[in-house]
This record gives C-alpha cells, structure tokens and sequence, in this order.
C-alpha cells in the first residue's frame, strides 16, 4: 500500500501507516518508548520529554536529489540531537535509536527532574503500584537521587475538586492529560492550569468543582496518583484487588468494564466491589466510561438487599424457604394461567427474559407479557435496518452522516454523545432534529429544532426532501440536511423518545427505516456503518425485544398469531379484575407511577434486589441476585451481545432470576432448570435465529486491539483496560442478508399547543432504586427541574427558584423552576421525576407554590 | 588394662566436672531467659513519642508476607480525628500468628518502622480465632507524655505519612 511509511527502529524494520507517531510505531513492534504527557488517544503535547530519542533522517544529495550512501551500500543518516517520539511522525527510510547512551542519559535527566519534585509516598499513593512513574523509575531511572529532600515541594495533598475527584498537586507532575481530556475528548474543559513553573496548579472552574459525566476518567488515564476518586480513595493496594470483567447495567452503550473486588473486613468479610473502570472495547466504548458507570455499584452491596425470599402471611410480609415460595408462585399462577400476567424490565439479562417468556408462553399458556415501561418503539424495525454488523463508530469520517432524532444523547447514554462529537470533529456531517436545544448542537453541521408535538411531522418533511432529487430549491435547514444525508457514504441513524409518545416514536422508527432505505448511489441499510440505532432506555431493552418480551413478537421477532395483552393493558386489567395474577420482574410501576396500588389482583409476586414499593404490595417476593453476581449478557443499542463475568459472591439467599424463573417454570410443568447460565444461553441460541452463531465461548472471544493500552506495560496508564474476556458479537440485521420492505408509518396528527407544552427530559443522574443508594454521587442526583427560557418564564410570570406545582392530565408534580437563556423558547422541560409521568409532549399546568427566595431578598 | 581403668576415671571426671556446674535449663514459666536482641518474636504496631500511630495502612507488610498472614485495610485520616501522620491511617490490622514464620520480612518492608517482631514469643491458642491479633492488640500503649489516638489536631500539623528522609550526602 502506498499509504505505508518503512522505517526502522533499533535496527527492526517496520511499516506503519502515513502520520503515525514514534512512539506509536515502537509500539507496534513492542519497543517501548517511555511517554507520560502522551496517550494514543489524546492529541501530542510532547511536555514531559521522556520520550526523548535519536532520530535519524536518510541524507539526499543537495543537487541531484539522490540518496547519500555508506561505503556498505546502507544509506548515509544524519541524526540531529534528540527529538520527542511523541510528536514526531514516521518518514520514509527514518531511523530511531531509542536505547543509545544519549537516550538513556536524557530519560534518567528527565525521570530525575521530575522526581525532584515528586513526594516519595508511595505506599500510601493510590496509584502505587500501578503508576506509570513507579514503573518508568524501575525500568529507566538513577536509582539514588542527587537532591536534597527537605528541599522538595510541600504543597496541598489534599484538594477536592469537586466532591468525586481529589487532586494531591505534590504528586501531579503537569502532563496535563486531565486536562486534554476534558477539553479534547469529551468538551468538559472545567479544570485548567492555573499559574506557571513551581507555582502550577490545577483548579476547577466549574460549580459544583469538576462539573462533567466523565471526571472519573482523568484518574485513570493521570500517570501518577495525582488524581483519585472520593470512591476508590485509600480503598485498597492494587495488588489486593481481583478482577472481573463486566458490562455496566445502565444505560444501552454497553460499555465493558473491570469490576475490582476485595474481601473485607469492614464489609463483614464480604467480598466487595472496590471500583469500576473501563475495560478496552474499541467498538463500543474504547477506553472510557461515564462516571454513572463508574460510581452507581454499591446498590450490589447495599445493606437493604432483599435476602430471602418474604411471602405474606396475615398481612404481613414474612422470611421463607426458597421452596415454600417457588410452591406458592408456581401454584397460584397455575391456578389463573392465561388469566396471569408478566411485567419485565429492560435491565435484565437475556437469560432471564428467555426464561421470562418460556415460563407464561409454554409453561402457563398465557401470552399477557410485555415491559413493565415501554417507553421506546421500533425495536422490529430495527431487527431489520439496525446498523450493520461490524459498525463501529470511530470508523465514520468524512463524507458520512449521522442523524440524531428526539434524543439528548448526553444524558441518555453519554458515550455515544462522546463517540458521535468526535466523528462530528473528524468530518461526519451531524445532523440533529430535536425537539430543543441539546449539548451535540455545537458539533452539528444541521441543527432543526422543531415546534413542540411537531416531531413526526418533521421527518416526514425529511423523508420527503430526501426522496426529491432536485437541488436548487433546498434552501432551509432541513432541505440541506436531507441532502447531506441522502448523499452520505455511510448514514447512522440513532432515534430516541423525548417529547414522543410510544406510538410516535414507533412511527417514527419507521420513517427513520424508510429514510434509510432511499437507495440513491449508497446504501444506506445492510452495511456496517449504516443503520438504526435506538437509544433504549435500558442496558438491555434491546434483548427483551429479541428475547420476545413484546405481547405481539415472541422470541427472534416470529410475530404471533393472537398478541397478548400489553403493560397498559395488564395495569388496566390488574385494576379491573381481568388480571388475576401478576409476575413483575425487576420492575417497580407502582414507584414509577404506572399503576396506582395492586387492584383487583388476587395474586402478585415480585422478583427484586429491593423492597421497592411495588414488592412491599406484594404475596410473595423473591429476591434476585444483581449483575455482579452473576453471570449474563446484555445486548446494547447497537445490537452487540455481550457477556459479563460474576464477581462477588451472591447475597444472602437470592438468585439468579433465570434460575428462579425456571425453578418456577419446572413446578408449573417446564423441564428442569438448566445448570448454568452458558446451557440457557444455548437455548437461547437455537430459539432466536439472530443468536445461532453464538455461545459463551464466541462471545468471550478477543482480538488484539489498537492502541494497545494495558497489558504488562503500563505507560498508557491503567491495568483495567485489557480486555480478556470478551468483545462481544453483534448479530445481523435482516437488510444484511435479504432486501427489506418499506415500512408503513402510521398517520398521527400532529399536536398543537395554546399554552406552554412539556416534555420530560432524561438526566443521567436521575434518582432511582439503584442510583440512590451510591452516597457518593448523591450531591449530583437530579431533583423535580422545570426548565423554562426567561421569555416563557415571563410569561408564565415566574421566576427562576420559585417551586412551581406541574399538572399533566390529573396527575402533578413539584419541581424548582430554573429559567435558562439556554433553554428552547416555548418549550418547558422537566426532569428529574418518575420515567412515567409526561407521555410524548402534553398540555400542563404550572402553578407557583412557593415564591424564590431570591426575589423574596 | 589399665588403659581401660583411665577412660573409665576420665569419664567419671567428665561426669562429676558436669555434674557440679550449675544447671542450664530454668525454671520456665517461673523464670525466663533473655533473648537476643535481633530476636523475632510477636510482632508490635510501635507509636512515636507524641503517642500518634506509626503504621500508615500502605499493607507493604501484607505484600511482603510470604504466608500471608497479614491483612490491612486503610481509611482516610482528618484533623479531628487523627490516628497516624498523613492521609492515611489502618483502620483494621491482623496477623494471623498460627501462619506466620516470623520471618521479618514485614518488619523490612514497613516505610514508617510501624511493625516490630519484639521478643514476646509466648504465643498459644486455645482456637484458630484467638490466632489472629487484631489491631488493639498489636498496638503499644501510648509513651508517658504521649496522647492517645483518635486524636484532634491543629490543621497542617501531621499532614506527611511517611516521615522526613536524610538527605543523600
């Protein structure tokens, strides 16, 4: 190829792509050029200078222009000094000397230099043990120092910068990788350098200090212990903690992660999970994850687990055998059958839902199952014309187009906003057609925020400006949008259901299939790079619909012939007498608001890590164990099935719900429970036709990724990346392997307001049964927000702080008002409440209760 | 013959020279013999002066136990409630005496000097539970002149662990 550069480093030869980094290419063939200031996933500074090394360039004759040679034949070199292997880019016939005397006299000058200021406290440090500087003075350093310690700096060890993350400024030795990061990667620049040379520092500029999703990044990637988590801080040594890789629970990115757990003392002996960090997944979420991910574990040791199974006697929810419970279960939903009813939730494994259905469909003869909170249409549309298999965003550039619909990617599921703003930065033209303004406007090439209830409408304008080959009149924004898309090379398409009903956003994954499916020179659907992403509320949503947990699909989308009953339709006849029993799985609706008290229901159970407010109404409750566990898989948004491991061992008495689900199953006539987890996935592979070509070990399957961060070498810093447990496969849309249909999107009649409209906005740190329980996280929960622009806040004559009472169809709400000039005008939003609260974007009514105090003064 | 009468006089002398020195063995329990210096017994948490706790909570010792017998857990220190100079302090410390080999590679691999295998080699257990030596038991009392801790303390005054090295000359 001609794209590839020869040189030779140490003498090996070898070729790397035009543009590559020094350092980079040593990599490549295992030569480890020390960095600090570098990481391959941030821009060069070349700061530190420890990757100091010789570099020589062949020699051209002045007039011919031809090569200089030796009297051997090789070619003449001239070396110039010493040059920073970070910054400098591979030529043709270079040659680097990275372990010459020179080299290593300037790596031990500048290891030196930098220790002469360094505290030596490394075993209290954090990072000790797993620090970069540790390693690098190991390998490369003088091993006594010429300076005097009582003239080291002692300056503040103990800086918060905000209630996550605390600074020791002695250890921060200035590479300003936190910083890049913040501004680089994910547009969070709230903390900088402050003052210069001895004096320099690192502060937050942000309220609350260290304001972003991504703070706890910085301490991974910091290459000394500079940076640590309030979490994590004097937890544990490194060498204490025993892996174990995971996929976090929250959100339907699916990012790959290492559990570190510890047996403890304090914990009574428990072995605990110490923290979470990113585990290395090129194709989903690299090197990162947010701090919801990061910090929202300790729901799995939480003190208020349920930890046996409670069945109600007298009134009175009492301890009991794990038999007598399953007896009881089994019996009373054999006794209503098709009367029973089934409500699971979008967080739970495939396993599970697999099990979920088998156990109403074969084992009870009832087809009444469904989510307990569908908020998210499409997913049969997706089967179809979901992005293709092999998609990875970080391979989109220029000339490719990516469409956000309805979604605030930031809040919903963070790490795609990070993966698509940085496609926006390479060249993708980004296209956003929200309701309001979002954090992904300022990378968008197209930005359409449309009248409040005018969504749908607005991409079946798109769609029909897409179809339309004629150039000259494309004028507005939304013309000049579908022309950008219709004429990309590869066109992602993610759609989520802010300001939408149900039904709206299920036509509109219709029409976003349909605007896919425009064949005009590329095609837009059955390739990798192209497609449908929905973003799910849930880190599994998307395998319940291929588990079949849908009242009309059962599991692989074989539609049935007679659906059963949906969740609304279950709370409706729970409250009516229609459904007499009732299984919810991991789901709270009473908490969230989707129905009001048990009804008519002469039966209820509810399988739950807590006793939420749905459980504590229930005959029997049995408790699961949590993701940590057990084993399992999830299958995210872009339809990646991916496997996580057990790491801590179960509590108290709970189960995996798979298991009970089938020990139930087995009472009510089902065949015996499978052993394992990996037996049920086998099933689960023969029943749905999109999972035939995977099993425990596929899915555990790795593969040499670049750039190559952990393994034994440290100095892209952070052991927990390395990923030996799996990438996770993805499974192929129909487009991929036949041609698909145009799908019929229904008619819904746009919604007009008089007076101000709401839709309810997702925060990521919303307050939940999961999200409440993480202490450290608790100052940054979202509290009842309704925000306003100052013109509609005028209007509605209410000022910013007031308490403002929210009525939406009989129900209502107290939320602070907060007026931002940032905020859409004509539109409130509110976040912060039950997901269940505002369907799609409603007429409401706002009423002051309690003045501000800031107009009060 | 007579060579035979020799040895047997020999020895008897040998017998009696013996018999007439004073006995090596002592009345253990009653009476105890000094042991040696560099004697590794069970071990100490020491205290400085001022009665603030040496050990830092860094588990080098944990880490350099080659029976792991030693289990630290650390937790974070404040002014108002100080156990040891700097950040960080052990808030559960065991050794498990039934695994140690009193080696003493603990006692070389502790930065603050904290742990100290002393000269208490009394050790016998009735059960496997009463092995493990908990933090209060391994802690020394607190020198006269000294203050025990938890302890409140001026801001600023104990914030490095480990303490000042000597320059390197």
């Amino acid at each position: 190829m001609s794209d590839l550069v020869t040189l030779t480093i140490d003498g090996v030869e070898v070729s790397v792509p035009k543009g590559t980094l020094v350092a980079d290419a040593a990599k490549k063939i295992q030569i480890d050029i020390p960095v600090f200031c570098y990481h391959p996933k941030l821009e060069p500074v070349g700061m530190c200078r420890v990757c100091l090394v010789e570099i020589g360039l062949p020699m051209r004759d002045r007039a011919t222009g031809e090569l200089l040679k030796n009297e051997d034949g090789s070619p003449k070199l001239s070396f110039r000094g010493l040059q920073t292997g970070c910054t400098v880019a591979v030529s043709e016939g270079m040659a680097v000397r990275t372990a010459s005397q020179p080299v290593k006299e300037a790596r031990g000058a500048v290891l030196e230099f930098l220790l002469s200021s360094h505290p030596l406290d490394c075993p209290v440090c954090d990072k000790g043990g797993e620090c970069p500087l540790q390693n690098l003075t190991m390998a490369h350093g003088k091993g006594t120092s010429r300076m005097a310690f009582n003239d080291k700096l002692k300056i503040a060890k103990h800086v918060p910068l905000g209630e996550l993350i605390y600074l020791d400024r002695e250890r921060c030795i200035q590479c300003a990788r936190c910083i890049r990061f913040q501004e680089e990667i994910v547009d969070d620049p709230v903390i900088r350098f402050h003052n210069r040379g001895r004096s320099l520092e690192i502060v937050t500029m942000s309220e609350p200090g260290f304001d972003s999703y991504w703070s706890g990044n910085t301490t991974d990637i910091c290459p000394v212990g500079a940076l640590t988590t309030s979490d994590f801080r004097f937890g544990a040594r490194p060498w204490e903690l025993t892996p174990a890789a995971s996929i976090c629970p929250h959100c339907p990115v699916g990012c790959n992660t290492t559990m570190s757990t510890r047996r403890e003392a304090i914990s009574g002996g428990r072995k605990v999970i110490k923290r979470i960090m990113p585990r290395q997944n090129e194709a989903v979420n690299e090197i990162w994850i947010c701090d919801k991910g990061r910090f929202v574990h300790h729901f799995a040791d939480s003190a208020q687990r349920l930890t046996t199974p409670l069945i109600r006697k007298d009134g009175q929810l009492v301890e009991a055998s794990w038999d007598e419970a399953l007896d009881l279960v089994a019996g009373q939903l054999q006794k209503h059958k098709s009367a029973a009813a089934g409500l699971a939730s979008g967080r739970l494994s495939n396993e599970d839902l697999f099990q979920f259905q088998k156990l109403f469909r074969k084992g009870l003869g009832s087809r009444n199952i469904d989510l307990a909170n569908r908020q998210l249409g499409g997913g049969e549309i997706v089967a179809q014309v979901g992005v293709g298999s092999g998609t990875n965003l970080k391979d989109l550039g220029k000339g490719d187009a990516i469409l956000v619909v309805a979604s605030d990617l930031h809040e919903e599921a963070p790490l795609w906003w990070m993966r698509v703003k940085q496609a926006a930065e390479r060249g993708v033209s980004l296209v956003l057609v929200n309701g309001r303004r979002t954090r992904l406007d300022k990378f968008a090439a197209h930005t359409v925020n449309y009248e409040p209830g005018q969504g749908l409408m607005t991409i079946r304008r798109l769609f029909g400006l897409a179809q339309v080959e004629t150039e000259s009149t494309r004028d507005d924004q939304l013309a000049a949008a579908a022309e950008k898309l219709i004429k990309a090379e590869n066109l992602v398409a993610f759609y989520g259901s802010e300001g939408l009903t149900f039904d709206e956003s299920d036509a509109l994954a219709k029409l976003l299939g349909n605007l896919l499916l425009i064949k005009n020179g590329h095609n837009h659907t059955g390739r990798a790079n192209n497609g449908l992403i929905p973003v799910w509320p849930h880190s599994n949503s998307q395998g319940a619909w291929d588990m079949g947990i849908h009242p009309a699909y059962g599991p692989g989308y074989a539609a049935l012939e007679t659906p059963g009953l949906g969740a609304a339709q279950i709370y409706a006849g729970a409250a009516s007498g229609d459904i007499e029993a009732l299984y919810v799985v991991g789901a709270d609706p009473v908490g969230d608001g989707l129905m009001a008290d048990r009804g008519k229901l002469s039966f209820l159970v509810v399988q739950e890590l807590f006793l939420t407010e749905t459980a504590a109404l229930a005959d029997v409750v049995l408790p699961a164990q949590s993701w940590a566990e057990r084993e399992g898989t999830y299958t995210n948004g872009e339809r990646r099935v991916q496997r996580y491991y057990p790491a801590i061992p179960a509590y108290g008495d709970s189960r995996p719900d798979w298991q009970i689900l089938a020990q139930v199953g087995e009472r009510a006539g089902l065949e015996k429970p499978a052993f394992a987890a990996s037996l049920m996935f086998k099933e689960i592979a023969k029943a749905v036709t999109q999972y035939k070509h995977m099993d425990y070990r596929s899915l555990a399957q790795v593969e040499k990724q670049w750039p190559d961060v952990g393994g034994d070498d440290l100095y892209y810093g952070g052991n927990a990346y390395e990923n030996g447990s799996g990438l996770g496969q993805q499974w192929m849309a129909a487009a991929e392997s036949g041609a698909v249909e145009r799908f019929e999107a229904p008619d819904i009649e746009p919604n007009s307001f008089e007076s101000l409209p709401l839709i309810q906005t997702r925060a990521l740190y919303a307050s939940g049964t999961l999200t409440n329980i993480s202490k450290v996280i608790e100052a940054r929960l979202v509290s009842p927000t309704l925000t306003v622009s100052p013109a509609d806040a005028a209007r509605l004559e209410l000022s910013d702080g007031d308490v403002v009472d929210v009525a939406v169809n009989g129900a209502s709400v107290q939320a602070k008002l907060s007026v931002s000039k940032y905020a859409t005008v004509g539109l409130a939003q509110l976040s912060g409440v039950g997901s269940g609260f505002v369907s799609g974007t409603a007429a409401a009514e706002f009423n002051r209760v309690v003045e501000s105090e800031k107009e009060l003064a | 013959m007579i060579e035979e009468a020799i040895a047997i006089i020999k020895g008897m002398a040998t017998t009696l020279k013996v018999a007439l020195k004073p006995p090596v063995t002592v009345q253990y329990p009653e009476m105890k013999r000094p042991v040696s210096n560099r004697f590794k017994g069970r071990h100490e948490l020491k205290r400085y002066e001022n009665g603030m706790e040496k050990c830092i909570g860094c588990a080098l010792c944990a880490a350099a136990c080659p029976s792991d017998a030693i289990f630290v857990e650390a937790s974070e220190n404040s002014d108002e409630q100080r156990y040891s100079p700097g950040e960080r302090f052990a808030s559960t410390y065991e050794i498990n005496m039934l695994r140690c080999i009193f080696c003493g590679y603990c006692e070389d691999a502790c930065p603050t000097e904290a742990i100290v295998l002393e000269h208490d080699y009394e050790l016998s257990f009735y059960d496997r539970a009463s092995a493990i030596y908990t933090k209060d038991m391994l802690l020394v009392d607190v020198p006269v002149n000294g203050m025990d801790t938890p302890r409140t303390v001026e801001p600023g005054t104990f914030d490095r662990s480990i303490p000042d090295m000597e320059n390197p000359k």
